[in-house]
């Protein structure tokens, strides 16, 4: 009884991540997720879809202070994930439909899972 | 035009057990325009994945929220299983589905409960949850825990439950499907229900399906989109259909959710009707090197697990997108056009959970 459902990723390029995202957009799909993970250094921005039950992942690598645009023009819902992304990363996202400007989730520390601020706040009270 | 005002709606507001904040823009008593801000209470789960190993960290997953815990262990352990290839016992599956299923009616009755409160009706409130504490009494006769159960574990799980316990369970069910059956109808049939909550908050199913939505929310509105259809844990083998309502107002997310008690007494039902003997779990041998997005159907609606591993005992990283997160954007969508006496039970149609938000 293996989970039946087929994920796929594939890399996208900052330039080409509007262009990709209309795409599955006009293709059905919707917007499950947007999340970021720490590659040493720079973000892995993973754009999450599904339609059916088959799982798309658009894979984007930025560095820190790269602005990201923002796909809420596409996708309306995307501003909870994108104003996340800036809150606790700290990656600009530009264009956003509802921008918070960092006050969406308040934490005691700015940008908590920010790369930049890595060496010396690794998870205290573990 | 009326001339605006803005009423800051929560974070603690006495329909709202958790904190969550609407800036409410309203003209006279109507809402034009909700605005919402999260983050009281973040407390950073997904960072303690770097300091704790993989198989302890079902703890810590279980804890990301007070009624839907066991769902995220399943969660978190099917998304490790998945990485490392670990075939789980049939039985272990089935345990995995009751537990499940138990926490959903538990759930769900909370939420009833607690929606009837919301729209004034105390009777109806105390009982959806004396209903909901035989729940609760057979997560702990059966786990030892009535809000975490602790059960679930990568490979398996913890604890079985004897032929005995399981041939109780079942002989309680009729019973208990007839008290949530003559429950269910009050909520469905009801008058003063009905018009308190027809016509509100509406979402079509297009719009729904645009924002993102998830579970109940989502299939009130026609969405049928049930992830226990992909046929996780036993879900393949007992066979689901998703309960869809069209109306999409706050009725119809009401009506999805009483029907899905039926749904889970059946599922509960048939898992123990058919649950194979066996082994209860599997040694768990190396470390998951590997990436995986783990996806379960939580009370709320779909919840994902995204865990990712380089070979090592912890994890690189493990982000956790849960129901409420996905169903903000149709709230904000929803509030629109409704009366400010309205707000609090619109508010709790998505049933909104910001312990698992706030992860």
């Amino acid at each position: 009884m293996t989970v039946n459902e087929e994920q796929t990723t594939i890399g996208v390029a900052l330039e080409d991540l509007t262009r990709e995202v209309e795409g599955l957009q006009a293709g059905g799909y919707r917007l499950v997720q947007i999340g970021c993970t720490d590659i040493g250094g720079a973000y892995e921005v993973n754009y999450s879809f599904d339609k059916d039950y088959q799982y798309r992942n658009l894979r984007l690598t930025v560095g820190p202070e790269t602005e990201v645009p923002s796909i809420s023009g596409i996708y309306w819902g995307a501003f909870v994930y994108e104003n996340e992304m800036h809150d606790l990363f700290g990656i600009p996202v530009t264009g956003i439909n509802i921008d918070f400007k960092g006050t969406f989730i308040k934490t005691a520390e700015k940008y908590p899972f920010s790369v930049t601020r890595r060496g010396g706040d690794q998870c205290r009270n573990a | 035009m009326s001339k605006r005002i803005v009423i800051p709606f929560g974070p603690q507001h006495p329909v709202l057990p958790e904190p969550i904040h609407l800036d409410l823009v309203l003209e006279d008593e109507t809402v034009v325009e909700a605005i919402p801000s999260i983050g009281y209470i973040h407390r950073g789960l997904e960072r303690l994945i770097e300091k704790r190993e993989f198989t302890e960290y079902v703890y810590v997953a279980e804890r990301i929220c007070g009624i839907c815990s066991f769902m995220h262990a399943v969660c978190y352990s099917q998304g490790i299983e998945e990485i490392m290839k670990i075939e789980v016992p049939d039985r272990a599956h089935y345990l995995r589905t009751i537990w499940s299923e138990c926490s959903r009616l538990h759930s769900h009755l909370l939420w009833l409960g607690l929606f009837a409160d919301g729209m004034g009706f105390e009777n109806l409130f105390m009982r959806s949850w004396r209903l909901r504490e035989s729940v609760l009494d057979v997560l702990e006769d059966t786990s030892g825990g009535r809000v975490i159960q602790g059960t679930c574990k990568v490979g398996g799980v913890r604890r079985d439950i004897g032929a005995e316990k399981l041939a109780e369970m079942h002989r309680a069910l009729d019973p208990f499907e007839e008290q949530c059956r003559d429950l269910g109808d009050v909520f469905l049939n009801d008058d003063t229900v009905k018009y308190r909550l027809q016509g509100l908050g509406v979402v079509g199913k297009d719009e729904a399906y645009a924002l993102g939505a998830v579970g109940p929310t989502a299939r009130a509105s026609g969405v049928a989109m049930d992830h226990r259809e992909t046929g996780y844990a036993a879900y393949g083998d007992l066979g689901f259909k998703p309960v869809v309502e069209t109306t999409g107002d706050c009725y119809a997310r009401c009506a999805v959710r009483v029907k899905e008690v039926y749904a889970s007494i059946d599922l509960i039902r048939r898992a123990i009707d058919q649950i194979p003997e066996g082994p209860l779990d599997v040694k768990v041998k190396g470390t998951p090197d590997g990436e995986y997005f783990s996806r379960v159907e939580q009370p709320r609606g779909e919840v994902i697990h995204y865990l990712r591993g380089n070979g090592t005992k912890h994890l690189t990283r493990a982000r956790i997108r849960t129901p409420t997160l996905a169903n903000i954007p149709i709230l904000v969508k929803m509030l629109p056009n409704a009366q400010l006496a309205d707000v609090p039970v619109v508010v709790l149609s998505i049933d909104p959970c910001i312990s698992c938000t706030e992860r």
